[in-house]
């Protein structure tokens, strides 16, 4: 089958890629571009390790083929940390609070989470889990994700009210 | 495993899309959020000569409302209608129902018109149409369009009135009436999963406070979502209380023609329905009390 040429844009870099349409977009960003933070478990959109977010929304890259990502910005684990490789509040939270064992769920974990939290920046604790819930950890039972999050959000307010003493 | 080979095509245009489902007919297949279509196509469940993406169809998506009918364009996402302050203000069961789709990642992706086609038993969208006899606006390639309702699309499991070279546009709700109760009830084991059972109901008392129009939708029971009409029927001008209830919970349970299968046997689905009844009546009749 015939490849075709395009140009994919991930965490801010352009990538001109040659592959079959049938392609999935996880596939390319680990295959292709070598991005190989972005796991693959179960490829039918149950498990979330694949999360990444195009346009800012959370999807799953193992439901979208790479051709249909033209043009639109895509945002992987590797471009969470900042420049210098410091973590981002939640990582670190996760860091911290055991929020991961074996880490095979974390990079999708991350990406939905940063996702929600700036769409929801005060959150239940019930809401986070609803948030959480397509994204299956067979390690950690969930309770420290859950905690790191919490954590995060209040590292937020803090920041927050420093700012507001300044 | 890996989906098989197919060609891409990006129409940019709802004519452009017609003309191509036209001349490949059933070798093609539309993707809108692809959250059910690619998952089946890497199980090669599905296996399209020709895909046909819609989601540069602009004119396929948002939200509005005239005269009292809601109107959502078939490309619209889960989480854009979870989202709408005017479905939450003219349909308010919509934005319950959206809620229990899936995940917050495959709502941002999954459509409604995607979902209605797709026709899945299990799912919310088909289950809300009919309880609400939504109508489905379909375009065919000769400029043509036709209106179907909600209970004549939908078939039976993933099989609806759709032709291959026909595409569906915008659905329609008639927006529920001020001090209408409403309650979408379903029951899954686990969040996010496609409901075992579920029990939507919208209930309007008249002056008296008896029942004026009653519509109650069991889905999980049959390979559609169904109406209860005749309880329907017979609930007109009756007293909405507890005694009411029971009688309802007990006659429902009785109804469809639901499967053992690996979820739950036919006694347990009639179990959940009489539970699952009972609280929805007793939410909506709540919701007639707020105004
Ligand atoms: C992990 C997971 C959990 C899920 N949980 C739920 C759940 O709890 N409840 C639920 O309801 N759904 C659930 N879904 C399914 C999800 O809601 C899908 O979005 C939906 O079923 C299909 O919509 P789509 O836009 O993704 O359609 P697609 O997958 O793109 O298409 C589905 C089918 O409809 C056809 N089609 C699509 N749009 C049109 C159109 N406009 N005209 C004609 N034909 C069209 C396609 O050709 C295809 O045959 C889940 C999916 C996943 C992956
Ligand atoms: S690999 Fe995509 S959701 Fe599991
Ligand atoms: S840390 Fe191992 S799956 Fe989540």
């Amino acid at each position: 089958m015939s490849k075709t040429a395009f140009r994919l844009n991930v965490n801010g870099q352009d990538y001109e890629v040659l592959v079959e349409p049938r392609k999935l977009l996880s596939d390319v960003i680990r295959d292709d571009i070598g991005l190989t933070g972005t796991h693959v478990g179960c490829e039918h959109g149950v498990c979330g390790a694949c999360t990444v977010l195009i346009e800012g929304k959370p999807q799953r890259s193992c439901l979208v083929f790479a051709i249909q990502a033209r043009g639109q910005s895509i945002r992987t684990i590797e471009d969470v940390a900042d420049e210098n490789g410091d973590y981002s509040t939640l990582q670190q939270m996760l860091h911290e609070e055991h929020g991961l064992q074996c880490g095979f769920c974390t990079p999708g974990i991350v990406l939905t989470m940063e996702a929600f939290l700036k769409s929801n920046p005060d959150p239940s604790e019930e809401e986070i889990r609803e948030a959480l819930s397509g994204n299956l950890c067979r390690c950690t039972g969930y309770q420290n994700i859950v905690k790191a999050v919490q954590k995060t959000i209040l590292r937020g307010h803090e920041e927050d009210k420093e700012i507001a003493s300044l | 495993m890996k989906p098989s080979p197919f060609t891409y095509h990006d129409p940019h245009s709802l004519d452009e899309a017609l003309a191509l489902l036209n001349q490949y007919g059933e070798e093609a297949r539309i993707i809108a959020g692809g959250q059910s279509l690619v998952a089946m196509m890497n199980l090669r469940l599905a296996q399209p000569d020709h895909l046909i993406d819609i989601n540069n169809i602009p004119v396929l998506n948002g939200i509005e409302c005239q005269d009292r009918l809601l109107q959502i364009g078939a490309l619209t996402s889960h989480q854009d209608i979870l989202q709408s302050e005017l479905v939450r203000q003219s349909c308010p069961i919509l934005t319950n129902a959206a809620a229990h789709i899936g995940h917050y990642a495959i709502r941002q992706r999954g459509t409604i018109g995607g979902s209605l086609s797709h026709a899945d038993p299990a799912a919310e969208w088909p289950m809300i149409a009919i309880l609400l006899d939504g109508e489905m606006e379909i375009a065919q390639l000769s400029g043509e369009k036709r209106t179907l309702g909600a209970r004549d699309f939908i078939q039976s499991i993933y099989t609806t009135d759709l032709a291959p070279e026909e595409i569906l546009t915008k659905i329609s709700f008639p927006c529920l009436e001020e001090n209408e109760g409403w309650a979408f009830k379903p029951f899954a084991r686990r969040r996010g999963d496609y409901f075992i059972v579920a029990v939507a109901a919208c209930l309007t008392l008249d002056q008296s406070g008896r029942i004026k129009r009653l519509r109650l939708c069991l889905g999980g029971m049959e390979a559609t979502a169904i109406r209860l009409d005749e309880i329907e029927q017979g609930s007109i001008a009756h007293l909405p209380d507890e005694n009411w209830i029971r009688e309802v919970a007990k006659a429902a349970c009785n109804e469809g023609n639901p499967v053992d299968d690996h979820n739950a046997d036919v006694e347990y689905r009639r179990e959940l329905v009489e539970i699952l009844v009972t609280d929805a009546l007793q939410d909506a009749f709540k919701g007639t009390q707020r105004g």
